[in-house]
């Protein structure tokens, strides 16, 4: 029998539920904790949202099943309040980052901000040491270096060490993965095996707080219950012109907001060739559009980089780097060029490196660290 | 025969019923039963700690059933199971039971017994007062410390063309009688305002509040779902023509209520069907919820009078309450909320600077010690207490403020084994916390300037 407690972050989906069960089958002391995160009601109504609207994060749904797997285990659980700092620290930034121009990633945002942190705090405060999660990765303690290692899991196809690259040490040494060496199909395995009612539950893939994954729409009615609120935020400033790469105004837009680089559907206007996003110009406003080769560059600039197998790069390095969730890490060599901040020079022009996702570099299946990619140059 | 022997296995969860059916098995006696300390076997199901005991200071949440409530109510389950309506012996029988629960009511609340509404609890005889007695275009004032039960049923009504004023408290959570009579329209038809505030137990000034709604004509309800059993009710000392009480807060079973209704309050029910209740509340009696509410009326009323070791409003657990709240005080950076005005004898209200509320209640819960913050949602986790925040505290003081609240259970080894556990957790929560050390490190700063 193990003595120390875990906490298990539990959203009532099989990853989560399976890791609690897979854990108190081992003998160990646990306490499950949901995070209600954001109010699935809260925008219901406005700017176009449905009137009901059907999300699942933090739903009641996903309490009350997180709810019913912890009493089928038979372990204490609670539900935690993070609401405002979810609010402060993830749902905020998403909107900004894309009224700026960028494409944000809101997990991991959420990862460095409250799971790792918030959730830690409080599950250290009341007598857990180590929090558990359902992510698909691996933690191990390099004892040559002396570092703790995010590694990526056994199961590659649902690999989610691009959405953990913020985590410090201190956050590492205290975090446990048990899903990193199974599968998926294992993982639902083993919630039918011991009985867990959510052992059919559908994967959920969108973004937790946009019901219907579409963010736009989300966005207008972010902005819309705001109101006199985010008077630095109003969508009365991000319209602006629609420009060729050769610099030829072609036409106006309602918000940059709608636009990712590379994108090519609703655009808006019509010319002989495909037309894509190649830049968001956040001080003009401007969307720049061209042909689909002028999406690729070799480089891109990341900032508050952190580094997790390496405490400093002290000299270039050869990585693979992944520049978006679904991305196959491309050759790469590193290079530190200020404080948290690296450049990223690929072996070959990569397509559509996009501003304000996450650039992960890899060694083999270590993270060596990661960090915000600021812009593409050249 | 042994009263408080209590089994220690998860079947033990309902205290009551359990030690009552063996109890009542081995043919024992129910006149004066001692009170067993809830100390159930719970943790059982838990794998965390073997935990030795379970002390519940929560009771304005809900109260467990006394004994002699639950010996009452039992019959009226199974052997007199009749319909209150019904023509024949059955019937006769348990309407008879509920009209001498209706006495004891009233006796309780100094009324007669026809003015006496059963409901299915507080939030549903306080839905009965303030939409039975207004229709659009009518001005109502409450409070904003109120009841979600009153608050969220006047919000509603604000938007059916009613008016709604929400006059203010001060820092100790009392309501300015003066406020109110300033707040009255030409056409204000209700008064709605809590005689106990469920969070801080702070007691308004009714009997003010019912002379001010009296002189300008209009009707004067009162939530007094934690004050009865607490402190006397008298009706026409309060002067109010609706009040609300609730069984579950005073040792009765949940699911069953009552609403105080002058003779001659202008009534409109809420809800359609038969004419129970004096066709003011449609719908089956509740019979055994009845009897026992009418029953720990009667222990209540009897307890009040006694001033003994049994009641609520006694000298004892206002002494079990003051000792915690004194000890509880000498830890660092912990204020009372509502200090220095009338509150009932059972609840004490505390902020920890630096602590979330939330974890503390869960760290708490952990070692067996049962208490609350603020109000839980619908998901269960907690919201900060708009009431603290209406008595001026911020969110963040609001989210680090913790409620006590004592029942007819409770016994002094319970307020040790709170005394035991609450100052170390307190220290190892500010331990871990940013804020708090961000506090400390300031107040440091100041010291040694």
């Amino acid at each position: 029998m193990h003595s120390a407690t875990i906490a298990v972050a539990m959203s009532g989906g099989v990853d989560s539920s399976a890791v609690a069960a897979m854990l108190r089958a081992e003998g160990h002391n646990l306490i499950g904790l949901t995070m209600q995160l954001w109010n699935q009601r809260r925008l219901a109504g406005h700017a176009g949202m449905p009137e009901s609207v059907q999300g699942r994060c933090c739903s009641i749904d996903d309490v009350y099943d997180a709810r019913r797997v912890a009493e089928t285990l038979g372990i204490p659980y609670y539900v935690v309040n993070h609401e405002e700092r979810f609010e402060r620290d993830v749902v905020r930034p998403f909107v900004e980052e894309y009224l700026a121009g960028r494409t944000p990633i809101p997990c991991s945002l959420c990862n460095n901000h409250l799971k790792f942190d918030q959730l830690l705090v409080v599950a250290r405060q009341i007598g857990a040491d180590q929090i558990a999660t359902g992510h698909y990765a691996q933690v191990l303690f390099d004892e040559q270096v002396g570092r703790w290692l995010l590694k990526r899991p056994t199961d590659k196809s649902k690999d989610q060490t691009y959405f953990l690259f913020g985590l410090t040490q201190e956050q590492l040494s205290r975090t446990l993965f048990p899903l990193g060496g199974m599968t998926k199909p294992e993982v639902r395995e083993l919630a039918r095996k011991h009985r867990l009612v959510i052992a059919e539950k559908p994967d959920s893939q969108e973004i937790c707080f946009v019901p219907g994954g579409d963010y736009k729409r989300f966005i207008d009615a972010y902005l819309a219950e705001q109101g006199e609120n985010a008077p630095e935020i109003s969508r009365d400033t991000v319209g602006g012109e629609m420009v060729t790469t050769d610099g030829k105004v072609i036409g106006e837009h309602a918000g940059v907001h709608n636009f990712t680089v590379g994108q090519r559907k609703g655009l808006g206007v019509a010319t002989g060739s495909p037309l894509y996003v190649i830049q968001i110009k956040n001080d003009t406003r401007q969307v720049i559009v061209g042909k689909d080769e002028d999406l690729f560059s070799r480089t891109l600039t990341a900032r508050r980089v952190n580094l997790i197998s390496t405490e400093a790069l002290r000299q270039p390095m050869r990585v693979a780097v992944k520049i978006r969730h679904k991305h196959q890490p491309a050759p790469a060599t590193i290079q530190s060029t200020g404080p948290e901040e690296v450049q990223v020079t690929f072996d070959e022009p990569q397509r559509a490196i996009t501003p304000g996702q996450g650039a992960v570099f890899y060694d083999e299946d270590i993270v060596v660290g990661g960090g915000w990619i600021e812009d593409r140059t050249a | 025969m042994e009263t408080r022997a209590l089994p220690q296995t998860a079947a033990a969860r309902s205290f009551s019923a359990n030690s009552l059916a063996d109890r009542g098995e081995a043919g024992g006696k129910f006149g004066q039963p001692e009170i067993p300390s809830i100390r159930t076997g719970l943790n059982s199901q838990y794998n965390t700690k073997s935990m030795s005991r379970r002390v519940y200071l929560d009771n304005n949440a809900t109260t467990p059933v006394l004994p002699e409530v639950f010996e009452a109510m039992r019959p009226y389950f199974a052997e007199h199971f009749g319909n209150a309506s019904s023509i024949h012996h059955h019937g006769q029988e348990a309407r008879a039971a509920v009209e001498r629960a209706r006495e004891s009511l009233a006796t309780l609340l100094g009324c007669q017994p026809s003015e006496i509404v059963f409901t299915s609890g507080g939030t549903e005889a306080d839905n009965l007062a303030i939409f039975g007695t207004t229709l659009p275009g009518d001005h109502i004032i409450t409070s904003t410390v109120e009841h979600h039960a009153v608050l969220n049923a006047c919000k509603h009504l604000a938007k059916q063309e009613c008016e709604v004023t929400y006059v203010p408290v001060d820092s100790c959570g009392l309501v300015d009688p003066a406020d109110v009579k300033r707040a009255l329209r030409p056409n204000t038809k209700l008064i709605s305002i809590m005689m106990a505030n469920n969070e801080t137990g702070v007691l308004q000034s009714v009997e003010l509040l019912g002379t001010i709604a009296a002189e300008a004509d209009v009707y004067f309800h009162t939530d007094a779902v934690q004050g009865a059993a607490k402190v006397p009710i008298d009706v026409a000392r309060i002067g109010c023509d609706l009040l609300t009480i609730s069984g579950h807060k005073m040792h009765a079973p949940q699911g069953i209520g009552a609403l105080y209704v002058r003779k001659g309050t202008q009534l409109n029910p809420v809800q359609y069907g038969g004419s129970h209740e004096r066709s003011r509340r449609a719908g089956t009696e509740n019979v055994p919820g009845i009897v026992a509410f009418g029953k720990a009326a009667e222990m209540a009323r009897s307890g009040l009078q006694r001033n003994d070791d049994r009641t609520l409003s006694d000298k004892n657990i206002s002494a079990l309450r003051d000792r915690l709240e004194r000890e509880l005080l000498t830890i660092e950076g912990t204020t009372l909320n509502g200090a220095d005005v009338p509150r009932v004898p059972n609840t004490t209200n505390i902020c920890f600077e630096g602590i979330e509320g939330e974890a503390l209640v869960i760290a708490l819960d952990l070692q067996g010690l049962a208490v609350s913050t603020g109000a839980a949602c619908s998901s269960g986790a907690i919201e900060p207490s708009h009431v603290l925040t209406a008595m001026g505290l911020s969110r963040d003081q609001a989210k680090s403020s913790i409620r006590f609240s004592l029942g007819k259970q409770n016994a002094g080894d319970d307020i040790d084994f709170a005394l035991s556990v609450i100052p170390a957790t307190v220290a190892r929560l500010r331990s871990l916390s940013p804020v708090w050390t961000a506090v400390a490190v300031t107040s440091n700063q100041a010291a040694h300037k």
